[in-house]
């Protein structure tokens, strides 16, 4: 039997997903990293996109807009600024977020609103990146 | 005795009033769901950060972050959460008056007070106290969101970091129960840290990408987290606090009417046997 390493998503509102899993996929800053059982502590701030939870053919997503990781050997703990399930995504409005960033960036005033528009922006396109991989999978 | 109309002025009065404590006593006990709901869903974020933290106090940090290591207290910093609103009992009262005894502790031993609010009870309070108000934040409404937070919390932090500020503590209500609340006082900075010397082994985190980013992110976060629990606790005291004062405001004003009504039937009846008694008296005189 394959080893499952309990995997907890939380935030700040309210509490996502709570269960096992063979392998953790989460987006860090630095690059996306799979973590198996018995993975070395590690303490890293994660970014906008997808954390990916396989449980051997099946595979479950979760949206996150940032946050941190912590591992422990038989402990994931992902504290997320905000997750959705990803099923629950709202398209329309992350276009609409997308466009509305698009049109501050077109028209920047200061380095401020800026850099605020790039950040939503991002997370807008981290959004819709995760829908398109969930219609191509055919499975919402 | 008051005449009969007087006391039925009186009893109308006091009925309005009914009206209007018994329709807030309904408001507060929806809110209160609400809010307790809220406070519980919070919850499991607040325990999983709480037991990252204690993990990283157990762990042997390349990096020592400022807001581990103690200092001498030359100016502590009070977040102090309250109500927006009043009729809620003696919940900022109370959440007030345990400020107030700790900073006084702190200031007779020579330090120097600032004060961060949340809510406009508390606001008004330290303003006619005239303390060194740094940051303020009220009109949260019933659903405070973590990020309306980060500004008023980004302040005090900074502070600490710059050493402006040597101790950081949030006094709040905590909720018990529906009938409880508690008022309580945490220390959040420095990290009440205590060293164990009686770990099984020397091991750390590995850090992505580096230890002091990595620190403050998760720190602030921690800060925040418990900012935000604070507030969201002492909104479910707030509405059971207020559904309860209302609840028994509701019941007094019953009792009152109850006895001016029967005031009220005896000054009628006793007008009445007069009446009589005159009328008798005058037809004897006829």
């Amino acid at each position: 039997m394959a080893m499952n390493i309990h995997v907890d998503i939380v935030s700040a509102q309210e509490e996502i997903f709570s269960g096992t899993a063979e392998v953790v996929v989460v987006p860090l800053v630095t690059g996306e990293v799979g973590i198996y059982p018995r993975h070395t502590p590690l303490l890293a701030p994660i970014k906008s996109g997808e954390v990916r939870l396989r449980n051997g053919d099946d595979e479950q997503f979760f949206y996150v807009s940032g946050g941190i990781l912590e591992v422990q050997p038989h402990v994931v703990t992902v504290l997320a600024d905000t997750a959705i399930r990803a099923g629950d995504l709202d398209e329309a409005q992350a276009v609409a977020a997308k466009e509305r960033a698009e049109k501050i960036m077109a028209n920047k005033k200061t380095e401020v609103d800026y850099a605020k528009a790039q950040a939503e922006l991002a997370e807008a396109m981290a959004q819709l990146s995760t829908i398109a991989k969930i219609r191509k999978r055919g499975k919402t | 005795m008051a005449s009969g109309k007087e006391i039925r002025t009186q009893i109308k009065s006091i009925k309005n009033t009914q009206k209007i404590t018994r329709a807030m006593e309904m408001v507060a006990a929806s809110k209160m769901r609400k809010a307790q709901e809220r406070m519980r869903a919070a919850r499991p974020y607040a325990e999983k950060i709480r037991n990252v933290i204690a993990h990283l106090r157990l762990s042997h940090p390349e990096y020592k972050h400022p807001f581990m290591i103690e200092r001498e207290t030359k100016r502590v910093g009070f977040i102090v959460i309250s109500s927006d609103r009043g009729l809620c009992g003696g919940l900022n009262t109370n959440v007030l008056k345990l400020a107030l005894n700790e900073i006084k502790t702190w200031s007779d031993k020579g330090a120097d007070i600032d004060i961060c609010t949340f809510g406009s009870k508390s606001l008004g309070f330290f303003k006619r106290l005239g303390s060194n108000i740094v940051s303020e934040l009220s009109g949260l409404g019933d659903t405070p969101q973590a990020d309306d937070l980060i500004g008023s919390v980004k302040i005090m932090l900074d502070a600490y970091d710059e050493g402006r500020l040597d101790r950081l503590f949030l006094v709040y209500n905590s909720f018990v129960n529906t009938m409880t609340q508690k008022p309580e006082i945490e220390q959040l900075l420095p990290l009440a840290g205590e060293e164990d010397e009686q770990l099984k082994h020397y091991w750390d985190y590995i850090y992505e990408p580096d230890a002091k980013d990595v620190l403050n992110d998760l720190m602030t976060r921690y800060i925040e987290n418990q900012v935000y629990h604070g507030i969201v606790e002492n909104q479910a005291s707030e509405q059971s606090s207020r559904m309860v004062a209302m609840k028994s405001a509701s019941d007094n004003a019953g009792k009152l009417i109850d006895e001016l009504t029967l005031r009220y039937n005896k000054a009628r009846q006793a007008a009445i046997t007069q009446e009589i008694s005159e009328i008798v008296a005058g037809a004897a005189a006829v």
